[in-house]
């Protein structure tokens, strides 16, 4: 019984998954190209003060990531509500007790967890060059050059996880976000050329 | 003393478990539990089904559990066969 109750969960969980891996990309994406912006924009405005710039970095991460934790749990929560109601209605029954009333509790949990840690992880990764600036002294390129460098590598990454998911030509698939991050820099980088 | 040797549910369950799993988890309460599930109705949210347990010792309250858990429900209890285990 346990294993059948088990395994009826992770069929639950593997439908959820699904749902978290799309707002894993959607705001991881938000996330990567949010740090890209801010990190390109300080770059431009000649900012030498990385202290300031890595408070202003982390306070936008840590907003993405309570932004994303509430937004994806209440709208999750709010459509298996919805989906478990209509069900009860059809089955005439009351599930609260069953796997699909379980599910409809926790899967908002974990769909929202993807959708906060996904932007917050990707940020304290493209950060990182500013955070052991120090350390990467020997690096012939500046600490906002290096966070930019990272920027577009993740942003690369998650385009080729793409391709992969969607079965297309996953280097196809990274040049396209690639070019999206590119665009976003270049449209920052004439309006902070421009200010 | 009596005990349970088949019984045939008419059971109102959602799309997913499907058939299968449905059947196969029904079929992990008993040792020796036979189970043949038919599908007679299909609509938007729901499935209608005959469900046929056989054994040598059913636990209905086991398996009316184990319907439930899954997000189902038994309509009618539509045949029973039930022999007796001590002679009087």
């Amino acid at each position: 019984m346990t294993s059948t109750q088990n395994k009826h969960l992770v069929l639950h969980s593997l439908r959820a998954w699904s749902i978290a891996r799309r707002y894993l990309i959607t705001n991881g994406f938000d996330g990567a190209l949010t740090m890209l912006g801010m990190v390109t924009g300080f770059h431009a405005s000649g900012m030498t003060e990385l202290p300031v710039a890595i408070s202003a970095c982390l306070g936008a991460a840590v907003a993405l990531f309570i932004s994303g934790l509430s937004s994806a749990y209440l709208s999750e929560k709010a459509e298996r509500e919805n989906e478990l109601r209509e069900l009860e209605q059809a089955l005439v029954l009351d599930l609260t007790e069953s796997d699909y009333g379980r599910a409809s509790r926790y899967l908002p949990m974990l769909v929202a967890l993807a959708n906060g840690l996904s932007p917050l992880l990707l940020s304290m990764l493209i950060l990182l060059p500013l955070f052991f600036a120090e350390q990467l002294q020997a690096l012939p390129s500046p600490p906002f050059i290096n966070a930019i460098f990272v920027a577009l590598i993740c942003i690369f990454s998650l385009g080729v996880f793409l391709g992969k998911i969607s079965k297309t030509f996953w280097l196809w698939s990274g040049l396209r976000t690639l070019i999206i991050a590119i665009l976003t820099m270049v449209i920052i980088l004439f309006f902070g050329r421009s200010l | 003393m009596t005990k349970i040797r088949r019984l045939v549910l008419d059971v109102l369950k959602p799309h997913e478990p499907n058939a299968l799993d449905f059947a196969s988890a029904l079929a992990e309460l008993g040792a020796d539990y036979r189970i043949t599930l038919t599908v007679i109705e299909v609509d938007k949210k729901t499935e209608s089904t005959m469900v046929t347990i056989e054994g040598t010792d059913i636990h209905f309250d086991n398996i009316k559990a184990a319907i439930e858990k899954m997000g189902a429900s038994v309509h009618s209890l539509d045949e029973v066969e039930v022999y007796g285990t001590e002679l009087t």
